[in-house]
């Protein structure tokens, strides 16, 4: 569903993303993980169609996001990080105007995917509130709802889970699985139990290059009984 | 192109949603008819039904005014990274920069018709031209666009909104300033009159005055159309990364 092909992006003279390819299917969770400046953000970035890659390619659902990047942020959900949003707008405003942006124009249609994703997100209870109002943790879920609102294939998440306390964590995690089934999903993270707990396959980036592209399982295989975030130190301090 | 509705709609209802609109609506119409009203409008004096005395004021109102409405437009979204959001949804650059062009647009040109009393009173005092008065009104919303177009211009290059105030303040003072007779005179003791003559082409001023005597001329039109074509298409291309 999401396929990135040797993706390379410079900031000048420092080179962010350095030749990372990798594919996601449809039912995949994928943990995308590495130290902070590793390039997670920037790969994700390219895939939205925010950022325009130096070399390299990537696709959604087979369009290629330089070729067609309307049409490849039509059936793409992303989710900054950070999770930004209009402060001064409700929820509910807010979810409209995404709604609306998203071609849903008649007030039938666009209640009906606003309602949705309140539902999805269990943000009823706020959705009159303004955005600026709303704590961490329910900012994150408007970014959420914003970007499942109009029932994507593909999603891409940047750190969902970050800044949100152990319950809320929870509740994050059992909806990207719940959703996952019949999606493709990339969600970065630097938690490493949150790698365990839903992803199906895990790859580690470090200084822009790609050094794992596996399952849990194999990660776990490479150095039995030692704890993940010690074979992740190894991983990324070896390749530095 | 219809993309274009969503983004107009929430920037246009965003200014109502914080005090800017009413802080900025209140501002101007006070400062605006106070100044008409000030024995350097001389509304009262000039004896005569006609509403040059509140105009002839906008180029030098403008001048801070718009940049006060043009600096959050793109800085505010760099800032908050809502551009991040905004860019990623399926819009081209060109939809969310006309869109957003539009809104502060349609603002301002709702800022200039609540003046819309001045001329009833010009109406209930004497019997006013109704064409002169209605092609500065035509004339202040077209300036306006020009101002903004600068101002979305320079909002765009920097994520700091007073550093974009500045900007703008700058950009629109050189374009006023170039129109402004003194600062003519000066131009023509320096350069060839032919230079200075077509630099003072580039001025709000000299295109805003005919439209308070009642003409309106295709060139003027042409030249604030133009600016607003030339800024918003330099805009986009900011914009793109």
């Amino acid at each position: 569903m999401i396929e990135v092909n040797g993706l390379v992006k410079n900031y000048g003279a420092k080179c962010a993303v350095a030749g990372v390819s990798f594919r996601v299917n449809r039912g995949d969770i994928l943990g995308f993980l590495g130290p902070n400046g590793a390039g997670k953000s920037t790969t994700m970035k390219m895939i939205a169609g925010y950022l325009r890659p130096d070399e390299g390619t990537a696709s959604v659902g087979g369009i290629d996001v330089t070729a067609d990047p309307v049409a490849v942020k039509r059936q793409l959900g992303y989710l900054p990080e950070n999770a930004p949003a209009y402060p001064e707008m409700t929820v509910e405003e807010f979810l409209g105007f995404i709604a609306e942006v998203r071609g849903y124009r008649s007030t039938a249609a666009k209640r009906s995917q606003v309602d949705f994703a309140l539902a999805r997100t269990q943000l009823d209870a706020v959705r009159k509130q303004t955005i600026e109002t709303l704590s961490k943790g329910y900012k994150q879920r408007v970014g959420f709802a914003q970007a499942l609102l109009h029932d994507p294939v593909a999603l891409v998440l940047d750190e969902p889970t970050d800044g949100l306390d152990p319950n809320q964590k929870n509740e994050v995690r059992a909806l990207i699985k719940s959703m996952a089934v019949e999606k493709a999903v990339i969600l970065s993270t630097h938690i490493l139990e949150e790698v365990d707990a839903i992803c199906t396959r895990v790859i580690i980036i470090a200084q822009g290059r790609l050094i794992v592209d596996e399952t849990p399982a194999q990660l776990r295989a490479r150095a039995p009984g030692m704890r993940l975030d010690e074979i992740f130190r190894d991983l990324t301090r070896s390749k530095v | 192109m219809n993309q274009i509705t969503p983004i107009f709609k929430r920037e246009f209802l965003g200014y109502f949603r914080t005090p800017v609109a009413y802080v900025f609506l209140v501002a101007f119409l006070t400062l605006s008819v106070s100044l008409a009203f000030s024995r350097y409008g001389g509304f009262f004096k000039a004896g005569s039904a006609e509403m040059d005395s509140y105009f002839t004021f906008f180029p030098w109102l403008f001048l801070f005014i718009v940049p006060a409405v043009g600096m959050r437009l793109w800085s505010e979204e760099k800032r908050s990274g809502t551009a991040e959001l905004l860019f990623t949804l399926p819009i081209t650059i060109l939809d969310a920069v006309l869109g957003k062009f539009l809104a502060g647009w349609a603002f301002l040109a709702l800022a200039v018709l609540l003046s819309f009393p001045m001329a009833l009173t010009v109406a209930y005092l004497g019997k006013p031209d109704w064409g002169v008065i209605a092609t500065n009104y035509v004339g202040a919303i077209l300036m306006a666009g020009g101002y903004l177009g600068v101002c979305a211009l320079t909002s765009a290059l920097t994520k700091n909104q007073v550093v974009s105030f500045v900007l703008s303040l700058v950009a629109c003072a050189a374009l006023l300033f170039l129109g402004y007779s003194s600062f003519t005179e000066v131009l023509e003791g320096v350069l060839p009159i032919a230079v200075a003559d077509a630099l003072a082409n580039f001025s709000f001023i000299t295109h805003f005055e005919p439209f308070t005597q009642g003409i309106i001329d295709p060139k003027d039109v042409v030249f604030f159309l133009s600016l607003i074509g030339f800024t918003l298409f330099l805009n986009v291309v900011a914009l793109e990364r």
